[in-house]
């Protein structure tokens, strides 16, 4: 439900600013959200400076520099380092997107660093993505079949093979769910950009045997309909993926099947 | 406090197989109200600053009188729904449905009050 005030336990604070790397000229300041569950304080922002000139390009190669050479303390997930996995999504300046993937040279001024917002926070920058992952779990992210399995494999031909490009690419990173108002609102409820982007991407497959029972269980004011079309998950997607569309699709096969 | 799993959570007490009617009724009726608001505007805007008299041979008329219903029932129909849809987003339990009643009151209230004043100006 919509909240206009942080809780009182939620307020950011002023954190630790950390020294200056001595005999740097290229200077960047990075301001980064820090909370750790276990010593009951406040969420503060702590500052670090990073000499550029030894410092990769990427906001990832920065945190990890950080975590390595000042601060092992400061928590983030990250794998692939090259936009695969999804691991690293987090707010870099008001964006949601894959550190691992956004350079620190599409910034100006100060670095600023967030979770992902509106979502329960673990530590620093690692949100709760367990709610998240069940939303996609209940989408039935599989080959829904009720002929017997062909000798061979299903087939497809290339044009219905065409229509999941642009969808079977997402890397459930959450950007784009964590970018929408209404699953921040609603999102005990509301499916979510990423969980909707993968139901058209099992819907519109030739493949599937269950069409119907998708839609059956799509059709809710909630589940789907809480999608007002507002496209910051498109705007964010670091994939470049349009999931708005997709809701949009789907929508459209709902209307298309009660006329 | 209840102790569910995360599925159950997340799939909540599955679908309401609803939703689609009103979707499709507000895409259709903005579509409809972009075409005949525009005109109702410009008849009431032609009307405004006229004597009595002029304004109510205006409305009296078949076309502005059809029109101006039109827009009322159609207009306000929109906004019930409209509004209930924010109301979802942004209120819970007794709330909403408090404000739900009150919203469909005040617009279907509105649309009776605008029929009738329009009857009897035009018949």
């Amino acid at each position: 439900m919509v909240e206009f005030a942080l809780p009182k336990n939620s307020k950011i604070t002023t954190g630790k600013t950390w020294p200056k790397p001595e005999g740097a000229t290229n200077v960047r300041k990075f301001q980064i959200y820090r909370w750790n569950p276990d010593d009951g304080k406040n969420p503060r922002v702590d500052t670090y400076f990073l000499d550029m000139d030894a410092c990769g390009p990427m906001v990832l190669d920065a945190l990890i520099k950080i975590k390595n050479e000042i601060d092992p303390t400061l928590t983030f997930r990250r794998s692939c380092r090259e936009g695969i996995c999804g691991s690293c999504a987090m707010n870099i300046d008001g964006i949601n997107t894959l550190a691992c993937i956004y350079g620190m040279d599409e910034i100006k001024g100060d670095v600023k660093i967030y979770p992902l917002p509106h979502m329960p926070v673990v530590k620093d920058l690692i949100p709760d993505l367990t709610h998240f992952y069940a939303q996609h779990a209940s989408i039935m992210p599989w080959l829904e079949t009720k002929t017997n399995r062909p000798a061979k494999e299903w087939r497809q031909s290339i044009e219905d093979r065409k229509k999941l490009d642009g969808l079977y690419e997402c890397v459930m990173c959450a950007s784009c769910s964590t970018s929408c108002p209404s699953y921040w609102w609603n999102g005990d409820r509301y499916l979510g950009p990423a969980a909707l982007l993968h139901a058209y991407r099992w819907i519109i497959d030739s493949r599937d045997e269950a069409t119907g029972e998708r839609l059956d269980e799509l059709e809710d004011p909630f589940k789907l309909y809480r999608c007002h079309t507002i496209m910051n998950c498109a705007k964010t997607c670091p994939k470049g993926l349009n999931p708005a569309k997709a809701i949009a699709e789907i929508k459209k096969m709902m209307v298309e099947r009660t006329m | 406090m209840r102790i569910i799993t995360d599925r159950k959570r997340a799939e909540g007490r599955g679908s309401a197989h609803t939703g689609t009617e009103h979707h499709w009724y507000m895409q259709v009726s903005a579509v409809g109200l972009a075409l005949i608001v525009p005109t109702f505007i410009f008849i009431f805007g032609s009307a405004l600053g006229g004597t009595h008299a002029e304004v109510i041979a205006t409305f009296s008329r078949p076309i502005p009188a059809i029109l101006t219903g039109l827009v009322l029932l159609f207009g306000l129909k929109h906004y019930a729904k409209g509004a209930r849809m924010m109301l979802e987003d942004y209120a819970r339990h007794s709330t909403l449905k408090l404000l739900i009643m009150l919203v469909t009151f005040l617009s279907y209230g509105l649309i009776a009050v605008g029929l009738f004043a329009l009857a009897k100006i035009a018949l």
